[in-house]
């Protein structure tokens, strides 16, 4: 399908993407750790905002750096910059989120030094009011930083106008994810995350542009197979599309199964909540980042992730649940206990697996088609 | 092997049955705070514990850490403490104090004798991802105990400005509120007070300690130094705590008056990092047979000690406000005071940049004289082996030797006794010193 095929060249060729709007634009390229980076003061600025991923092969280079009990996925993203694959940057930036991946935030910046680099104090306790005026402060700080980088003033007009961008872009991806509702969803849950990576990566005019192109036509699409068991998969950092595309290629007549939602931060957590309204428009961004969906870093002391991933479940009908994480990582290995017993309690299966920078497809495998037996049985008897 | 007589004189510290006494106290009091009609809570190392001090003075802590490092020490409990966790479901990689804190409870097993004493209250800070967290896990392990934490992630010290004060200050104005309501006591700003000072003087003075352990030959050698400043760990804020650091620096300076060595062959000074394996302390005995002492590390100098840096640039104790004159009057500037001094904490640098981390490493490296490093590849805890290899790299360019060993702190089965010796074999050996002292 010519509409889904963008995000994946986007996905796909994501360097070659930014160094090309860095010359059609004459924009600055900032690279950026963890999503809740407040991307709308860089667009604001004219600055291009790109996730730091990894690229799933193996490699030799951090080991001296990152000790080897920290998270695969902060290693791979640390990789990319040792083997210079995003010289274009013109700037690196970290908000503050879980330890493992501010090494490879730490170790980039002094080895591979970029013109600017930024690390924003994103509040941990986003439970507490004092939250607010707190992130607000840090904002203000920011701007003043990019400004002072860029060389150029960022009005409240380019901020309402970057917000306003990236609100329709959060609404289109809501009005996707809201296709996969169906009894038989029109996209995979694959090209579901190709969609999610590319957003991640760049303009979100062009994005927004793409999307509307693709909702147009999604309503025609019938995929080759049937939807079968509906899953959802919970976790951590996740862009592992050949996880995926294995579960959604296993026999269609034994096994069929369709990601119909995810709950992890390159996914849903990413874009499901909208910058509100407020006339200040450092507070309404405060607001936006202290009120998403919790990373489970700032998912304390009460536990406001699980009823969101409940309600998610039941929006979408969801049959089963697979709760990944990237091994070692401490914040979602705090809340794994605690998230399968209450979707076990609702009725939903879980499988648990973990990540690391390849897949044991093989092996995962086996586990997944045993998994959806286990739920087929369900319906058996 | 050489004259086991020894080079320097040397002698056991006369106050070490009252650090012990004072331990035994505080596990002990904690365990039967109930039936004198107290209050019991539970929190971390360095949750800011002035603030409940102000609830009376029958209310007492346990902070998880030192009770997780306690349980280590006894290695049947311990791995006893960890299949349980694991059974529980919980991953066998996550902080092994923690594991070992959770183990007991799920055990009902008290370290110290008992069934574990269910606290009435947590009272937590957060700068690691575990902190909060754990404690989340703990209300609902021991089904709903009222929990509060404080975010202290707010940046380095260099960068400390009033929003980020205000927003720690807030949320312990909030905490109060939240400890009143919980207790159901009338808060007493006169305690709080007393316990932030308390505060202040106890970690300041146990820099000072510290400080002294640049005389050669050193007055304390890191093994003893772990039972010395575990008390700060446990109740930096009693007064108990901040007195008896006050004698022990009497005594320590005492002791370099006359040159008392803490190893009597010295002759070689290394520092290591992050908390030891503490179910094998024997390796820093094993130091010694090569005439090496450990002075310390950042660990012990800075979990919880408050330090600054001179004109002269040697790192130094922090003074306290009462030496520099601040009058701390009411609930709002003993809370401000309290904020200031822990955001200069050593130990919470390097949670936004190892590098200055390895500032401080090499700043010890060099003042304290030593002539190499062992560094604790820690896979019990994230937090303090964040940033480690960068350390390792910085060292190694500053010119100091270093030597790693990987292993756990709480986690026996993740520790290799006989290969970290036959490190240690090496490492002395590339130092140029041999095995010769019994």
């Amino acid at each position: 399908m010519k509409e889904l095929e963008v995000f994946r060249e986007w996905k796909k060729n994501r360097h070659e993407y930014a160094r090309d709007w860095q010359k059609r634009t004459g924009g600055k390229v900032m690279g950026y750790f963890c999503t809740y980076v407040p991307e709308e003061i860089l667009y604001a600025a004219g600055v291009l905002p790109v996730r730091v991923l990894g690229s799933h092969e193996p490699q030799n280079v951090t080991e001296p750096h990152i000790f080897a009990m920290f998270c695969p996925f902060c290693r791979d993203c640390l990789a990319q910059g040792l083997k210079g694959r995003y010289k274009y940057l013109d700037g690196l930036m970290i908000a503050q989120s879980c330890l493992h991946i501010r090494q490879a935030y730490t170790s980039w910046v002094k080895h591979v030094p970029v013109p600017f680099s930024y690390y924003l104090c994103m509040p941990h306790k986003v439970q507490s009011k004092r939250a607010y005026p707190f992130l607000r402060g840090e904002l203000e700080a920011f701007k003043k930083a990019v400004e002072k980088w860029t060389g150029k003033e960022i009005s409240d007009k380019a901020l309402t106008d970057a917000i306003a961008v990236y609100n329709e872009n959060r609404r289109l991806m809501r009005e996707l994810y809201d296709l996969r509702k169906a009894p038989e969803p029109p996209i995979s849950g694959e090209e579901a995350m190709e969609i999610t990576m590319a957003q991640q990566m760049t303009d979100k005019k062009e994005h927004n542009e793409a999307l509307r192109k693709l909702l147009a036509a999604l309503p025609k699409r019938k995929r080759d197979r049937p939807a079968g068991t509906r899953l959802m998969i919970i976790g951590s950092e996740d862009d592992d599309l050949d996880f995926l595309h294995m579960v959604e290629s296993l026999n269609k007549e034994q096994y069929p199964a369709t990601f119909v939602i995810d709950e992890h931060c390159t996914g849903s957590r990413y874009f499901w909540n909208d910058v509100p309204e407020d006339t200040d428009k450092l507070m309404a961004i405060a607001r936006r980042y202290i009120e998403r969906p919790p990373c489970p870093t700032k998912d304390w002391e009460e536990r406001r992730r699980i009823p969101h991933m409940l309600k998610l479940a039941k929006d979408f009908g969801v049959q089963g649940a697979i709760v990944m994480q990237q091994k070692f990582c401490d914040p979602h290995e705090l809340d794994t206990v605690a998230i399968r017993k209450e979707l076990e309690k609702k009725g939903i299966k879980t499988l648990f697996l973990e990540f690391d920078v390849t897949v044991p497809i093989g092996q995962f495998r086996i586990r997944v088609e045993a998994f959806l037996e286990t739920i087929k049985q369900d319906d058996l008897f | 092997m050489a004259d086991k007589k020894g080079k320097y004189p040397t002698e056991p510290l006369k106050c070490w049955d009252k650090a012990k006494k004072i331990r035994e106290d505080y596990y002990r009091n904690y365990a039967a705070a109930h039936d004198k009609g107290g209050l019991r809570w539970a929190g971390g190392a360095w949750t800011f514990d002035a603030i409940p001090a102000g609830l009376g003075d029958d209310v007492y802590p346990i902070t998880s850490e030192p009770y997780g490092a306690s349980c280590a020490y006894d290695k049947k409990f311990s791995l006893r403490c960890l299949e349980a966790t694991e059974k529980a479901g919980y991953a066998r990689d996550l902080c092994a104090y923690m594991r070992n804190y959770w183990g007991s409870i799920l055990l009902n097993e008290f370290a110290f004798g008992g069934p574990f004493p269910k606290p009435d209250f947590l009272w937590q800070d957060h700068i690691c991802c575990s902190h909060a967290k754990w404690y989340q896990v703990v209300s609902e392990l021991e089904h709903g105990i009222p929990h509060y934490s404080i975010d202290v992630a707010v940046g380095p010290e260099s960068e400390i400005n009033p929003n980020k004060i205000d927003y720690i200050v807030g949320q312990m104005h909030d905490g109060i509120e939240f400890l009143e309501k919980t207790t159901g006591r009338k808060y007493q700003d006169n305690l709080l007070i007393k316990a932030v000072k308390n505060t202040c003087r106890a970690t300041s003075t146990w820099a000072k300690v510290c400080e002294l352990n640049k005389t050669v030959p050193a007055p304390l050698d890191e093994k003893s130094m772990y039972s010395l400043y575990v008390l700060g760990t446990i109740q930096k804020s009693s007064q108990a705590v901040a007195d008896f650091y006050e004698e022990l620096l009497k005594e320590v300076q005492d002791r370099v008056a006359r040159g008392i060595a803490a190893t009597p062959n010295e002759r070689c000074r290394v520092m290591s990092d992050t908390q030891p394996p503490w179910g094998f302390l024997s390796v820093f005995r094993y130091l010694e047979k090569f005439g090496t002492v450990s002075i310390g590390s950042l660990y012990t100098f800075g979990l919880i000690g408050a330090w600054e840096v001179a004109p002269d640039g040697q790192w130094v104790h922090r003074k306290t406000p009462m030496e520099t004159g601040v009058s701390i009057n009411d609930r709002d500037k003993a809370l401000r005071v309290l904020t200031e001094w822990e955001l200069h904490k050593p130990e919470w640098q390097h949670f936004y940049s190892p590098h200055l981390k390895s500032e401080m490493m090499i700043r010890i490296a060099k003042q304290w004289k030593l002539d190499g490093v062992m560094l604790h590849y820690n896979r019990g805890c994230e937090g303090l082996s964040l940033g480690i290899a960068e350390n390792r790299l910085a060292l190694l360019k500053a010119g100091f030797p270093v030597m790693v060993f990987e292993g756990n702190m709480g986690d026996e089965r993740e520790f290799d006794m006989t290969r970290t010796m036959s490190r240690i074999d090496s490492f002395m050996e590339t130092l140029g010193m041999k095995k010769e002292f019994d």
